[in-house]
C-alpha cells in the first residue's frame, strides 16, 4: 500500500542517519581509532568516566533535561571556539577568522542563554578536553567544526518532539536554524560551492530532510551523548532521556 | 487567492475543534504508524523516564492545514529553483552544484509534504501558479543573476521563518514534528549558503535585508527571548545577540510576503 511505503519510509528517513561513517570521519579523531575506543567503552552500561573531575552529570528529565541536554552541547561548542579564537589555524583568511569569530559569539550567547533560562536547574559549568584537536590545523579544527554543528542540528531536531513546553519549543527552533547556517558555512569553507552545504551524508537525497538524532541514540554510530563525552573532562549522561 | 484561503480556513482551529472529536483524531490517528505508539503512552502520565507523556496530538486536519501551507511554500521554491535551473545563462557554472543540490531539496520536501498529507487522510493543495516578477517588480529575476540570488534569499530566509512559526502547532504530532525541524534546518543551510553566495554572511544581522522587503527581517533585530533581555546575561554584542537567535514568523506574515509571487 503506497501510503504504508511512505509512512515506512518517513520514519526510517528519521531514524537511520546516512552514511554515519563518512559523517564521523570528518572529526579530528583520525578517522576511526578514538570512536573505536568510544564503541567499546559505551558498551559498559555504568559507564563513569570521571576523568580527573569527578562524577558524570547527569542532565535529568523532562524540559529541563532536555535544556540542560542544550547547554551541555553550548558549552562544548563555546569552549572550542574560544580556543579556536585565541590562537587561530595556520593561514587562517580574514573571512575566516571572522566566520569563526561570529560563530565563537553565537555559541557564547546560546550559552549563556540556557544558564539564564534554567537558573537553578542548570548544570554546572563542564570542563572540556580538546587534546584530539590540532588547533594549528585548518582540517582539524574546521572537521570538528562541522562534526560539532552538525551534531547539534541533529540533537535539537531529535529533541524536538519531546519538549513539553510551547515556549520552549520555539526558543530551541530559533537556535537550531543558527547551528544550521553554522553548519553549511563551515563545510562550504571544506568544500566551497559544492553541494556539501547541506551534503548527501547530512541530508537524505529522497525526503530532502535533516538528521535528527535523540541523545542515546545509537542507530548508524556514537550517541551524541558518547561524541560529546569525548571532549568533555566531565562526563555528562542523559539516562532519563530517549 | 483560493489556494491560500482554503488553507487560511482550515487553520481555524475554532472550526477544526468544532468538527473533531477527540475520539475520532485518536481513532484516526495520525498515520504514520504512530497508533501503536500513541496508544502505548496515555496522555498525561508519567513515562518510563519520568517524563510527562508527550501532548495530545492535535486534530489531523489542524496538521494537515500547517501542512499545506508549508506545502504551497515548497510548491514556490521548487518551481523557481527550476525555472531557474534550466534557463540556459542564468546560473553560473561555478554556483551549478550549489543551486542543483538545493532544487533537489525543495522537490523532495513538495514530495514528502504531498505523501504526508495524503497518509494522514487530507489532500495536499494543488500547485498555485506563480509570478516571480511579483508583478513586474523583479522584472529580471531569471535574466539578472544577482536578481534570482537576492529572491532566492528571500524565499530561503522566510521559510525557515514560516517553519519555525509552525513549530509548536505540530506539538504532540510525533514524527511529523519531526520531519517538519528536519525541513526547517535544512531550508537554514540553503539561506546560509545562498545569503555566501551574495557576499553576505550566512546569519541574519539585527534586521538587516540587503536589498530585500523589509518585512522579511521584521523583528529580527529583537535581543528578548523568552522573558530573558540576552544583553544583560552575556558580554556578547547585541549584535551578534541578534544573529545568534532566528526569529519566528506568523503563517499571515508569511502570505504576506509570499503573497505578490502567487498568481492564483
Amino acid at each position: 500500500m503506497k501510503d504504508e511505503k511512505i509512512q515506512n519510509h518517513l520514519q526510517e528517513a528519521l531514524r537511520a542517519p546516512l552514511d554515519r561513517k563518512k559523517f564521523l570521519k570528518y572529526t579530528a579523531m583520525g578517522g576511526g581509532a578514538l570512536f573505536l575506543g568510544l564503541g567499546l567503552q559505551s558498551c559498559h552500561k555504568d559507564n563513569n568516566n570521571s576523568g580527573s573531575t569527578g562524577a558524570t552529570i547527569d542532565v535529568g528529565s523532562g524540559d529541563p533535561g532536555i535544556l540542560n541536554f542544550a547547554y551541555a552541547l553550548e558549552q562544548l561548542e563555546a569552549a572550542f571556539y574560544i580556543k579556536v579564537n585565541a590562537s587561530f589555524y595556520t593561514n587562517a583568511t580574514d573571512a575566516e577568522k571572522a566566520i569563526l569569530s561570529d560563530i565563537m559569539n553565537h555559541e557564547i550567547a546560546h550559552r549563556d542563554f540556557f544558564k539564564a533560562a534554567l537558573g537553578s536547574a542548570a548544570i554546572s559549568t563542564l570542563t572540556f578536553d580538546f587534546s584530539s584537536v590540532d588547533f594549528t590545523s585548518r582540517a582539524s579544527v574546521l572537521g570538528t567544526a562541522k562534526a560539532l554543528e552538525d551534531t547539534g542540528v541533529s540533537a535539537y531536531n531529535g529533541a524536538g518532539q519531546y519538549i513539553s513546553s510551547p515556549d520552549y519549543l520555539t526558543l530551541a527552533g530559533k537556535i537550531v536554524s543558527v547551528e544550521a547556517r553554522h553548519a553549511a558555512a563551515i563545510r562550504d569553507l571544506l568544500s566551497p560551492k559544492t553541494a556539501s552545504f547541506a551534503g548527501d551524508d547530512v541530508v537524505d537525497v529522497t525526503t530532502g530532510l535533516d538528521f535528527s538524532r535523540t541523545p542515546n541514540s545509537t542507530t548508524g554510530g556514537p550517541s551524541i551523548v558518547a561524541t560529546a563525552n569525548t571532549f568533555l573532562k566531565t562526563k555528562i549522561s542523559a539516562t532519563k532521556l530517549p | 487567492m483560493k489556494a491560500l484561503k482554503i488553507f487560511e480556513d482550515a487553520y481555524n482551529k475554532d472550526v477544526i475543534e468544532k468538527n473533531f472529536s477527540r475520539r475520532e483524531a485518536m481513532t484516526k490517528g495520525l498515520g504514520l504508524g504512530l497508533k501503536a505508539a500513541m496508544a502505548a503512552i496515555p496522555f498525561g502520565l508519567i513515562d518510563a523516564f519520568g517524563n510527562k507523556a508527550m501532548a495530545a496530538p492535535p486534530p489531523p486536519t489542524a496538521v494537515t492545514a500547517i501542512l499545506n501551507f508549508a506545502l504551497t511554500l515548497e510548491y514556490l521554491e521548487s518551481k523557481f529553483y527550476s525555472i531557474g535551473l534550466a534557463t540556459s545563462g542564468l546560473v553560473p557554472s561555478s554556483d551549478q552544484a550549489v543551486i542543483a543540490q538545493i532544487a533537489k531539496h525543495e522537490a523532495a520536501h513538495v514530495l514528502l509534504l504531498k505523501n504526508t498529507i495524503t497518509s494522514l487522510g487530507d489532500a495536499p493543495v494543488a500547485e498555485p501558479t506563480f509570478d516571480f516578477t511579483a508583478g513586474g517588480t523583479f522584472a529580471d529575476v531569471f535574466s539578472n543573476y544577482q536578481t534570482f540570488l537576492a529572491l532566492a534569499n528571500a524565499f530561503e530566509d522566510t521559510g525557515v521563518r514560516a517553519y519555525k512559526g509552525q513549530a509548536t502547532g505540530l506539538m504532540g504530532s510525533g514524527v511529523v514534528l519531526t520531519a517538519a525541524l528536519d525541513i526547517h534546518s535544512v531550508e537554514a543551510r540553503h539561506a546560509s549558503e545562498v545569503r555566501r553566495l551574495r557576499g553576505y554572511k550566512g546569519w541574519i544581522t539585527n534586521a538587516v535585508a540587503n536589498g530585500l522587503p523589509a518585512a522579511i527581517y521584521a523583528g529580527e533585530d529583537t535581543t528578548t527571548e523568552g522573558t530573558i533581555n540576552v544583553t544583560t546575561i552575556t558580554t556578547v554584542s547585541a549584535a551578534s545577540i541578534t544573529e545568534a537567535f532566528d526569529e519566528p514568523l506568523t503563517m499571515s506574515a508569511v502570505l504576506a510576503i509570499a503573497t505578490p509571487f502567487i498568481v492564483s
